[in-house]
């Protein structure tokens, strides 16, 4: 079985910062990391290669240089080889860009029975490329996966984490899944892993050699334009009382405020 | 591009109703399709569901566009998206939106790839310019830490999806007038490759977290698993549903489904109560459009007082059976 995952570089959560007037992230001088949604994404790929014999699991990401960083640590944690897809033809890509590019990647990479990424990335939250490199690749796109059950010889079982409980889903092969957090708990590297990513070549690809029209590719490709962005202050300026000083005064501000909602 | 006219709305079914989501969807329309001066459609798919087309009409639709098919009775990717996918080419409409749920998140995504047109995620805020009949999409991003503004300027229909319970339903009028359509779709598209084998309901207290009015979420101040039953019975008590904070969930003292924050859900309750909860950022992200804060957390300078409307310093173990006590007395 092939398997591919899909993973993206993210500017670690706490340190982000917008470009006002491209409205694009300002990546350079920020420190990055392999999305945190993505490490379940391959953890289960490599449990899939400890569960079938013959698994080949390649890791595929889209960026800028740097992100050979995120696709290393797919790697440490198991995966067999990994590709960058990188050129400035890609840059400031939409989802719909993104996905049509990756999905060119798969075909470049020979195609694969099963792909797998992470619910979303924890910078732009959209969740939509998965979904959409299966529909391009006319893949079964199954979302919020929680559990993998069971792979036959052309049909796969998985679980969805739906609002109010699971779905039990069967689906044919090929197959997009993209997880959620619930599916594991991803693997601490070990230290052989650590030298393996470390000495894995990781290929960079570019546009010439994706079969994609010119015009699908980055800000051009892209039927969405982020025109503005701003900083919205979460704040509000609260009551606050000490429960040790006054306990039941506290409890009276709550239920007053409870009462004022509507929830008593 | 001009040939598209008119907003179409995604109205979600679950287990053979229509799901209120598609009420607060029908208000979002009901603003831009005014706007823009054109008529509010409502796509309805399922099985043994077009007697409640008038449901949408009354609560916003002009139109409504049925398939009703037995093999539309439950959700799957595949059928709903080739069925959507033929209605959009058929119909042509300028903006196609739908509730920012498991559903929306999963069809949206399939169907703009078919429909080669833009897709926002999320949004909050919906806005129409109306010279060039664009729909301007607000949407927060990294954490709710941006919100961004973005344009469809060349794909139609314009897509998004609309974070739920960001918007009150109109009041139902049983008076308002509209057309209902049965639509015929392709046999092919109606089929799908897909099953779904069963249906595991959770065994939480109360509503799914992003449809709960009110949510009493625990942390690492609950000290353990045990200590739940108190949230539960608070919850309880105020008809709500119980969430967790990320650390409680890796402690394994709440399900993975109860998450609130940037790798759990994002909600929007009336009202959420936050139990022993510190309010790191990620957790933040995930809770603050909601619209009234209460926490409850021993350390004064705790990050989640920032978002609370009411800010209790004190031992969660302390106040929530006190609270509980003084709200049945």
């Amino acid at each position: 079985m092939r398997v591919a995952v899909l993973v993206k570089q993210v500017p670690a959560t706490e340190n982000v910062k917008i470009d006002e007037t491209t409205g694009t992230m300002i990546r350079e001088g920020v420190e990055a990391e392999l999305n945190p949604l993505d490490l379940h994404a391959v953890e289960e790929a490599v449990r899939l290669k400890e569960r079938f014999e013959g698994t080949e699991v390649v890791v595929i990401s889209m960026g800028p240089l740097g992100a050979k960083k995120a696709v290393k640590a797919a790697i440490a944690m198991g995966c067999d080889r990994g590709v960058l897809l990188s050129d400035r033809k890609f840059a400031g890509s939409d989802t719909l860009a993104t996905a049509r590019t990756l999905a060119a990647g798969l075909v470049h990479e020979g195609g694969f029975d099963l792909a797998l990424s992470g619910e979303r990335a924890t910078d732009g939250e959209t969740g939509q490329v998965g979904p959409a490199v299966g529909r391009i690749l006319d893949m079964s796109a199954l979302t919020f996966v929680s559990e993998v059950e069971s792979i036959g010889a052309d049909t796969i079982v998985v679980r969805r984490a739906v609002e109010g409980g699971h779905e039990r889903v069967e689906a044919p092969l090929p197959a997009m899944l993209s997880v959620v957090k619930e599916i594991n708990v991803p693997r601490l590297c070990t230290l052989g892993g650590k030298i393996r990513a470390k000495k894995a070549e990781i290929p960079v690809v570019g546009a010439d050699e994706l079969e994609i029209p010119q015009e699908h590719l980055g800000l051009a490709g892209s039927p969405t334009k982020v025109v503005r962005v701003s900083y919205p202050q979460i704040t509000r300026k609260g009551k606050k009382l000490s429960a040790a000083d006054d306990l039941d005064f506290a409890l009276d501000a709550i239920r007053e405020l409870l009462a004022d909602r509507g929830a008593v | 591009m001009n040939e598209y006219r008119g907003v179409w709305t995604l109205a979600e079914v679950r287990e053979g109703r229509v799901h209120p989501v598609s009420y607060e969807l029908l208000a979002w329309g009901r603003d831009l399709a005014d706007a823009l001066e054109v008529p509010l459609s409502a796509a309805l798919l399922g099985s043994d569901i077009a007697d409640q087309a008038n449901d949408l009409i009354a609560a916003g639709a002009d139109q409504v566009y049925v398939v009703d098919s037995p093999e539309l009775a439950s959700f799957l990717p595949d059928s709903y998206t080739k069925t959507l996918a033929a209605l959009v080419e058929r119909h042509k409409p300028e903006i196609f939106i739908a509730s920012a749920t498991s559903t929306g998140r999963t069809i949206m995504p399939l169907l703009y790839v078919d429909a080669e047109t833009g897709l926002t995620a999320d949004c909050t805020e919906l806005t129409i310019e109306k010279a060039e009949r664009l729909l301007l999409q607000t949407r927060p991003a990294i954490g709710g830490n941006v919100m961004a503004d973005i344009r469809t300027p060349l794909g139609r229909p314009q897509m998004c999806t609309v974070r739920p319970r960001s918007k009150r339903p109109l009041p139902m009028d049983r008076s308002r007038t509209g057309k209902v359509f049965r639509e015929n779709v392709d046999k092919r598209d109606l089929s799908s490759a897909m099953k779904l084998l069963e249906f595991l309901p959770e065994k939480n207290v109360g509503a799914p977290l992003q449809d709960a009015e009110v949510i009493v979420s625990g942390g690492k101040g609950m000290k353990n698993a045990k200590n739940f039953a108190l949230l539960e019975e608070l919850a309880r008590l105020l008809g709500g549903s119980v969430g967790a904070s990320r650390t409680a969930v890796d402690l394994n003292w709440a399900p993975y489904s109860s998450q609130v924050g940037l790798s759990g859900k994002s909600v929007t309750p009336k009202l959420y109560i936050a139990c022993g909860i510190s309010g790191a950022v990620q957790h933040l992200a995930g809770m603050s459009a909601s619209d009234t804060v209460i926490a409850i957390n021993t350390d004064p300078e705790a990050p989640i007082f920032r978002v609370a409307d009411l800010a209790i310093v004190g031992d969660v173990l302390e106040v929530v059976p006190a609270l509980i006590g003084r709200l049945k007395s």
